[in-house]
């Protein structure tokens, strides 16, 4: 379809119309404003009640390079990315054409008329907007004009692809309700693009919005904001950072909510310290500072932050002192692509420090368990006496998701084992790292009680804590270090298994790849008829239900976001090798979040089955031309 | 720091004003070489929480690595220690004292500790003005590592094996005044007196006291050549003050010859007498202080004493405005927002 005169064309949409499964990427220059505009679009989808998701693909840069915004809806509620592109609004000169190329044949464009893009391809539906005309129009102060030009888009897409306007007006006033001047401008840009488009184009895009009934109730939110809201209510009490994306929107939304939230009402005064500082190696020492004297403490980062962090890890775990620590994955060693997302610090982390070390990991994989997780972090911190990890990633933490609201915490905290008066009495004598309990873990004392002192070291210990450089005290303080490690196991959450009955296959999968997993495991049921089990990993150490699944399946595939398999990795180091034998890895480290059909693609061909499903797909769209991919 | 009174002193042991006999303020036995000026620091620390009457619960001892780090083992016993990591103890410490705003602490840190690896912290603390006493036991060398130069070994200086260090040094004092801690002095482990008024001094300070007190090691760096050797500290240490201490509790009337003393009243009520040697010196006085230093330096003697304070700038907690209790001891009814919180919260994300 090429563009068409509106003056000839009826305003019916069009036949065999696609609804409420479609993306929409946004190609713009960073730096350009469209996050407004793109919130409104993800927003306003939202509000009519279509599952929706939202994918930030941003550069290392403050302005002037390339960045898209991926936006799919989909009635059946998946919100993996997905790999085509059903719709594309180019704002971007410099990626304009390259982006045109990579469409699915039968997409749209909406693009910057100056851009010239028809030209390009026969088998797309282009839809030219003067943007600059448009905007001139309705913003008459030139310098403003950056912050509402991209809102035009919106309205086009709302004409184009039944968004409805009212949605729209309704999101836009949410977004700008504190800056009326913005409001009253970026309103009637909207109008603008509307009116352009139902003016201008007349026949709507093969895909469309309809109002559905699945978003009641529910929030949207980015990871990071929602860890936040999990340690506030974990009631965590010294904070340190150091800036780095994508970690630092957790502890800047940290401090607008202890600002908020945790100022003393009859004093005025903070029951919170947040400290920016000097560099990760000061934050985590920080933490374990504050942790050792009893004070729930945290700091997140990113890889290049937990490589700096190596050394205190290490004192953390050796003279077991409690730390939280997020990591929010990016891409890569060394800087990387910082703005890009990756499941690459596992075994970096599990094994973080010299010496014989092992780190307790949550793996969260939804707003819900950025929150829960956030708490049973602390939890098991205090608990175990050691730092654990919580390992999100840039997608989670600096994506918008939908959720189901979170819950209040019904459970008090767990504090762990602190030494009180009766407990003493108890046990009749204290040695620092004496196995009383069975379990590994020690009693610790806290300094301002009236407790007995104790000297912390990261040097050799006996049980009293007393400097020691005996084989003997030494090996037998790792072997209970081990114990402890092993009563991990039975604390951290349990994975969430859904085995099928008659399934040979089994996929694990952890974190942000669950959506694509979820996608995924539909495509290869109705694509190729195989049948797959699931286990979703939240935690390391593992639990028993790892080798549980492992037996129940000829073969299990393990996907992760990075090259070198690092989950089975730690998989193989506890694992027997009849078990490692079934084990095999999809991978994906791109930068982007994974999408269900790379799964796929890739099981099916470890099966020997990709040729089947080929066939399959050319007879289910005889007409489709062979352009596409990425 | 925090004191308290305690039971009436009893004949025969010397008590203090606590009630406690001197030995309660030790630790373990030292490990360290025999004549070890780290050794002698210890002593002045345990005599001046006797003397002070420290209770050593309200105590918090920290260091790094080193040495001089391993000294916190050997004295204040039932106050609780870490010893941290190389050269980032001044992390520990803070996020300690923002954990327990009412607890006092030493750390203790050597040349190599601070000046090498830990500077990055080292400036960072001194910036932050982080209520506790931090000593740097100076000895221009890497004790624990056998010797090696540290990065406040002068240049010239040799080492044992006729080594010539040819960098300038890390004058840690110059750095700490400039970075804005607010009590800062230099000392030498063999000036009892001194020390021990200054230790006194700083343990009353409200801010981050900075002693840098030279410290010769015996084993790698007390040679003709050395800059750090007893002999070389003894000859050169030129005192800008004859300096006594005057705690809050004492009822001691302070002699006052017009011009020959200066008094700093310390913001517990005790009062630093600095008695006039050479010239007057005014410790308040900071563009003084770094001429002072410097110069004393460029002639190869160590200027000691009180070389700078400050009692007006905020001490971090008080930055960062902390409630009175202890964070760490908040209980969950102040750490944990109501269910109303969270309503309001996931209401804003609608
Ligand atoms: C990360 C790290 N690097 C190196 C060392 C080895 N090391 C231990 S103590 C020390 C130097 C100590 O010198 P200083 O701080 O001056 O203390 P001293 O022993 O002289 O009292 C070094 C380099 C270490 N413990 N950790
Ligand atoms: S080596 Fe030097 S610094 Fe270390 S204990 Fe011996 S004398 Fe002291």
């Amino acid at each position: 379809m090429a563009t068409t005169d509106p003056a000839l064309q009826p305003t019916a949409p069009t036949t065999g119309r696609t609804i409420n499964e479609f993306s929409i990427q946004v190609a713009t220059v960073n730096g350009s404003g469209s996050q407004t505009a793109n919130l409104i679009l993800i927003r306003s989808l939202f509000q009519m009640g279509i599952p929706v998701s939202g994918k930030n693909l941003f550069p290392s840069n403050i302005a002037g390079l390339p960045t898209w915004y991926t936006i799919r809806a989909n009635k059946h509620g998946y919100v993996a990315r997905k790999k085509e592109i059903d719709f594309l609004v180019a704002m971007n000169a410099e990626t304009a054409r390259e982006d045109v190329q990579t469409l699915e044949p039968g997409a749209g464009v909406v693009y910057d008329e100056p851009l010239n893009l028809k030209a390009l391809r026969p088998d797309l539906s282009f839809y030219p907007v003067p943007f600059d005309k448009l905007v001139a129009a309705v913003c008459p102060d030139a310098k403003l004009r950056r912050l509402v030009r991209n809102t035009i888009y919106d309205g086009v897409l709302s004409y184009l692809l039944d968004i409805e306007l009212g949605e729209m007006e309704k999101a836009l006033t949410k977004q700008l309700a504190k800056k009326q001047k913005a409001l009253v401008l970026n309103m009637a840009a909207l109008k603008a693009g509307f009116d352009y488009a139902e003016a201008t184009f007349g026949q709507k895009a093969s895909f469309g919005a309809e109002r559905m009934n699945t978003t009641a109730g529910k929030i949207l939110i980015e990871g990071n904001q929602a860890a936040a809201i999990g340690c506030l209510m974990a009631g965590v009490t010294v904070v340190a950072w150091y800036p780095i994306t994508p970690s630092s929107s957790l502890c800047e939304s940290l401090i607008d909510l202890m600002r908020k939230y945790r100022i003393d009402k009859a004093t005025g005064k903070a029951t919170f310290a947040i400290v920016q500082a000097e560099d990760e190696i000061a934050a985590v020492g920080m933490v374990i500072g504050a942790s050792w004297v009893g004070a729930r403490a945290m700091t997140s980062t990113s890889g290049p932050g937990i490589s700096l962090m190596g050394e205190f890890t290490g004192l953390g775990y050796y003279a077991e002192v409690p730390a939280v620590i997020f990591d929010i994955q990016r891409v890569g060693p060394s800087t990387g692509l910082p703005t890009r997302t990756a499941q690459g610090d596992l075994l970096s982390t599990a094994l973080l420090s010299h010496g014989d070390t092992r780190h307790p990991m949550l793996l969260p994989s939804s707003m819900r368990e950025c929150y829960s997780m956030a708490m049973d972090a602390f939890d098991l911190s205090e608990r175990l006496q050691t730092p654990v990890f919580v390992m999100s990633d840039l997608d989670l933490g600096m994506n918008i998701w939908m959720s189901e609201p979170f819950p209040y915490p019904e459970q008090p905290l767990d504090r762990g084992k602190v030494l009180d008066k009766a407990t003493l009495e108890r046990l009749g004598a204290w040695g620092r790292y004496k196995d009383v309990d069975g379990d590994g873990i020690p009693w610790r004392t806290l300094p301002d009680t009236d407790m007995p002192a104790y000297f912390t070291r990261g040097s050799g210990h006996n049980e009293m804590g007393q400097y020691s450089e005996r084989g003997d005290d030494y090996q037998r303080n790792l072997d209970r270090l081990a114990r402890k490690f092993d009563t991990a196991r039975t604390l951290v959450p349990k994975p969430e298994v859904d085995v099928v009955a008659d399934a040979r296959i089994g996929l694990i999968a952890f974190g942000t790849t669950h959506w694509a997993i979820v996608e995924g495991r539909d495509q290869l049921w109705q694509e190729a008829g195989l049948a797959t089990s699931y286990l979703r990993l939240k935690a390391y150490p593992f639990t028993d239900d790892l080798a549980a699944f492992i037996d129940r399946h000829d073969r299990v595939y393990v996907v992760e976001q990075n090259r070198d398999a690092q989950m089975v990795a730690l998989m193989r180091m506890e694992l027997d090798p009849v078990r490692i034998a079934k084990v095999r890895s999809v991978l994906h480290y791109s930068g982007l979040p994974i999408d269900a059909r790379s799964i796929t693609d890739a099981v099916l061909a470890q099966e020997g089955l990709a040729v089947a499903r080929a066939a399959a797909r050319a007879a289910d769209a005889p007409n489709a031309a062979g352009v596409g991919g990425e | 720091m925090t004191t308290s009174t305690g039971a009436a002193p009893s004949p025969g042991r010397k008590l203090n004003r606590i009630g406690l006999d001197v030995s309660q303020y030790r630790g373990g036995k030292t490990t360290l070489c025999a004549g070890c000026g780290h050794n002698a620091i210890s002593e002045r620390i345990i005599e001046a929480c006797f003397d002070l009457g420290v209770d050593a619960k309200k105590v918090l001892k920290l260091s790094g690595i080193g040495c001089s780090s391993k000294s916190p083992a050997y004295f204040l016993s039932q106050s609780h220690g870490f010893n941290s990591v190389h050269g980032r103890m001044p992390s520990v410490a803070t996020g300690a004292l923002l954990a327990n705003k009412t607890m006092a602490a030493i750390g203790i840190s050597g040349d190599g500790d601070t000046g090498a690896i830990g500077i990055g912290q080292f400036v960072h603390l001194m910036r932050r003005n982080l209520p506790m006493v931090y000593i740097i036991e100076d000895n221009g060398c890497y004790g624990l590592t056998k010797g090696q130069f540290s990065p406040t070994a002068d240049v010239g200086s040799t080492l044992k094996n006729g080594v010539v260090n040819d960098l300038p040094p890390i004058d840690t004092c110059i750095m700490a005044i400039e970075l804005g801690a607010t009590f800062v002095a230099r000392s030498f482990s063999g000036d009892k007196k001194q020390l021990s008024a200054l230790l006194k001094a700083a343990m009353s300070h409200k801010g981050t006291a900075m002693l840098d007190v030279l410290s010769p090691c015996v084993t790698f760096n007390d040679h003709e050549g050395s800059t750090k050797s007893y002999s070389y500290v003894k000859d050169h240490e030129e005192p800008l003050a004859d300096l006594s201490f005057v705690p809050y509790f004492e009822d001691i009337a302070i002699e006052h010859e017009e011009g020959t003393t200066r008094e700093v009243v310390l913001h517990d009520g005790s009062t630093i007498v600095l008695r006039k040697l050479d010239h007057d010196y005014d410790p308040t006085n900071k563009a003084e202080a770094l001429r002072v230093v410097r110069e004393t330096a460029g002639r190869g003697e160590y200027a000691t004493g009180l070389l700078f304070i400050d009692q007006h700038k905020r001490d971090f907690c008080t930055t960062l405005n902390l409630v009175d209790e202890p964070l760490a001891a908040l209980p969950v009814e102040r750490t944990r927002p109501s269910r109303a919180v969270l309503e309001l919260l996931m209401d804003h994300q609608r």
